[in-house]
């Protein structure tokens, strides 16, 4: 693999400082690059104007194989992340077969090696089939060669407080982390949008915030009972906001994501009945838009990650409540981000670094992702183009499915180029060598 | 007696200036007609403002007015135009409404059922949409249990698509013809108190005749057990009251809400006799009305239930005369509608 001489990009969107790529890692940075000895014969890549961050790392991803190949595979949903500025995306489990044995987790992550466009780490399912019944064999997945260390039934709630609790215990032996659907099933019977007015004047059966929060608060407390770690998956509700931030106060030992439909996307987009704003959990109001990005800018929601959930068309355009729930993500998720954190003055792109590559890697338990931009370090890096606005279009999209709610939106900010350990996986804003 | 619509009456926008039943300008210079804009698909009763509206109420009357007499029940309006009945849901009163309708009108009908249908055989909406399109259908008449579905539809087809009820979201013609039957019996309804009580959560009936209803003037009172009013109710242009003896106090109308059985074992309320003590229509309740206060049900009725049959078959009962205003409505609804394709409807050459 050659050298790589990035010339002219700005890591954090500081300080201009040229990046010298050898071996997969960045070996020199700044003037010295230019000055090294092996830049010599480097590639050079002008990144004049250009945002450097470490790659991105998704905590929260559907990648559908095995089981639904129709809406999304690994190597589509690999495209997608990747020029997305992604590096790293955890594939959630709720696939057919279910990802609940070392078996199927080690078949995802030998196809994202395979695939090689991003670093593929399952997530495994906490219950057997999610069925929410009995744990399946966790430990085997943690000890496999997909080295499994976040559990979820995503899709579906842990709902069983007795369950939940072991779950909590058991992956302690592992340095495992429960990633919880938070969703009282109960209180959820049929739902299909927010619980609100909107849900009232469109007769469409509500989903209220306080399922998701009771959910949060009592796995908060289960969490600080037996001492273990909780993450909480695509938090969307001021209550939740607030429940999370007392237990942060009293030092549980807790996480939580929001995806970017909930940064920006109101419960007022059911109108018209579209099923692509179908989601779960569902779209919220103005007033949880504000807690939800006021809570990421402050810390108390520690990342950002896609709930990436691609459909295929069957199955979203139809009647709304026939409709699966979910939203493509990973190629919007940094614009939007842009869009409504960063324009604003609510995070700088030290802070977007951090939500969206070095926390969500830390609780991954990736020691090669989401670090600095620093010599020595791994040379995943994303490439942005500030100035650059686009328009979302689903057909020029690289995941299978077209259900990105997004469609026709001008976005701000363009990933210009992505690179996977010194490989450019996507350069001049399409995949690399293609 | 016409109920013409000339085409040189239509303004460049589609809209058309208010029939004579609503208020004209006095005198010139006064304040201009009220312009009626008749939505290209009915989906929701709030698809009409109350001059739109009241034009809908007034072709009814004079459609009535034009088929008083008549041998032959017949008006050759839409002769030629195909109006589907596309049923997902079982409904045979409203399908045989929207069927009497459309026929008195000279209009073709086809009825398309769910059951025993390529749509059981798991024919998407939009693949069904797509079948009516190619078969021409000039209006959709759709029923369907899940909300927002017409809507979906309306985007599909080119025909235009009246919502014949849609899961617990609207049920806009129910709405008109509880209007026009209160209209017949009160005169006009601004400021009459109406009350609306039962299952407000799950009923299709209640919000489309709290938007009609309130458009017209009307105050609307909405009674229910806490557990069946929606989270959000509080939006709504209606009052709200868990206390059915107070509202009835000199209100002018009150409809009555079917309450589905199955919503006591979803644990809405935990008896029948508890509800019809707390909610049900009985005469001495009836008795708290204004002496010219009247009973509307939508129907099909649980008598016993949220009526007894001493209201529901006595005297200030409108029960009956709704099912009749029913067809009368649809009429003007799918008159309005085609309208603009279709031959100026008149009481002369009939």
């Amino acid at each position: 693999m050659p050298a790589v001489l990035i010339r002219g990009g700005a890591p954090y969107g500081e300080d201009r400082a040229d990046l010298l790529l050898v071996g997969g890692l960045i070996v020199a940075l700044g003037p010295a690059a230019s000055a090294d000895a092996r830049a010599a014969d480097a590639e050079i890549v002008d990144a004049d104007g250009l945002v450097v961050l470490p790659g991105l790392v998704d905590l929260h991803t559907h990648l559908r194989e095995p089981g639904r190949e129709d809406a999304e595979t690994v190597a589509s949903g690999s495209a997608a992340a990747a020029l997305g500025g992604y590096t790293a995306v955890f594939a959630m489990p709720n696939t057919d077969p279910t990802a609940d044995t070392a078996g199927v987790v080690e078949q995802v992550y030998r196809l994202g090696r395979e695939v090689g466009l991003v670093d593929v780490h399952p997530i495994g399912a906490v219950t057997v089939g999610r069925k929410g019944e009995r744990l399946a064999e966790l430990a085997a997945m943690a000890t496999s060669a997909a080295r499994v260390r976040i559990f979820s039934d995503d899709g579906d709630c842990v709902s069983d407080p007795l369950l939940m609790r072991r779950a909590l215990e058991y992956v302690k032996a592992f340095d495992g982390i429960i990633a919880q659907h938070a969703q009282d099933p109960r209180l959820t019977q049929g739902a299909q949008m927010h619980e609100g007015i909107v849900s009232a004047r469109l007769g469409m059966t509500g989903w209220p915030a306080v399922a998701e929060e009771a959910i949060i608060a009592r796995d908060c407390l289960l969490t600080d009972h037996v001492r273990s770690r909780l993450h909480v998956c695509h938090l969307s509700t001021a209550g939740s906001v607030d429940v999370v931030a007392a237990a942060k106060k009293r030092g549980t030992t807790v996480t939580a994501e929001v995806t970017p439909h909930h940064l920006l996307l109101t419960d007022e987009r059911a109108v018209g009945y579209d099923p692509v704003f179908k989601v779960n959990p569902p779209l919220r109001t103005s007033r949880d838009i504000h807690a939800l990005r006021t809570a990421l800018a402050a810390g108390v929601i520690d990342i950002v990650a896609t709930d990436h959930a691609p459909h295929a068309s069957q199955d979203k355009e139809t009647e709304w409540d026939n409709a699966s729930p979910g939203m493509l993500g990973l190629q919007t998720a940094l614009s939007v981000v842009i869009l409504t954190m960063l324009l604003p003055g609510l995070l700088d792109w030290r802070g977007v670094a951090r939500v969206m590559s070095e926390a969500p890697a830390r609780i991954g338990a990736l020691s090669d992702q989401g670090r600095p931009l620093a010599v020595g370090e791994p040379a995943n890096l994303a490439m942005i183009d500030p100035e650059a606005r686009w328009t979302v279009s689903r057909a020029a999209l690289a995941s299978l499915s077209a259900n990105t709610p997004f469609e026709g939106m001008e976005l701000p900010g363009r990933v210009v180029a992505t690179y996977l350990r010194g490989r450019a996986t996507v350069a001049a804003t399409a995949l690399a060598g293609r | 007696m016409t109920v013409a619509i000339h085409p040189n009456e239509r303004a460049a926008d589609g809209s058309v200036p208010a029939g004579p039943d609503v208020a004209r300008p006095g005198s010139p210079g006064s304040v201009p007609a009220p312009v009626v804009r008749m939505p290209r698909h009915l989906l929701s009763a709030a698809d009409l403002d109350r001059p739109t509206a009241e034009h809908v109420l007034g072709t009814a009357l004079r459609i009535e007015q034009a088929m008083a007499g008549r041998e032959v029940r017949k008006l050759p309006t839409l002769r030629g135009r195909t109006v589907v009945n596309l049923f997902f849901e079982d409904s045979t009163r409203t399908r045989i409404s929207f069927e009497v309708a459309a026929k008195r009108l000279s209009a073709d009908v086809i009825n398309f059922s769910a059951k025993g249908s390529s749509v059981s055989k798991g024919e998407s909406l939009k693949d069904t949409a797509w079948t009516l399109q190619a078969m021409g259908a000039d209006a959709v008449v759709c029923r369907h249990s899940s909300s927002g579905a017409p809507q979906q539809l309306s985007a599909w087809v080119d025909g235009h698509v009246i919502n014949a009820g849609d899961g617990t979201h609207e049920h806009p013609t129910q709405a008109l013809l509880d209007a026009y039957t209160l209209r017949r019996h009160l005169g006009g309804l601004d400021g009459r108190r109406i009350v609306v009580v039962g299952d407000i959560l799950h009923s299709r009936v209640a919000r489309s005749n709290v938007l009609l209803l309130s458009t017209l003037g009307a105050q609307v009172t909405l009674v229910a057990p806490p557990t069946l009013l929606p989270v959000g109710v509080g939006s709504w242009p209606a009052q709200v009251s868990y206390d059915l003896d107070r509202s009835l106090v000199g209100a002018d109308a009150v409809m009555m809400l079917r309450v589905q059985r199955e919503r006591m074992s979803g644990g809405f309320f935990p008896t029948e006799r508890e509800y019809s003590r707390s909610y049900g229509l009985d005469v001495r309740r009836r008795d708290l009305l204004a002496p010219h206060g009247i009973v509307l049900h939508p129907g099909p009725m649980n008598r016993g239930m949220e009526i007894t049959p001493q209201v529901a078959d006595g005297e200030r009962s409108v029960i009956v005369e709704q099912v009749a205003n029913g067809v009368t409505v649809r009429m003007a609804v799918l008159y309005l509608l085609l309208s603009g394709e279709a031959d100026e409807i008149s009481g002369r050459g009939v």
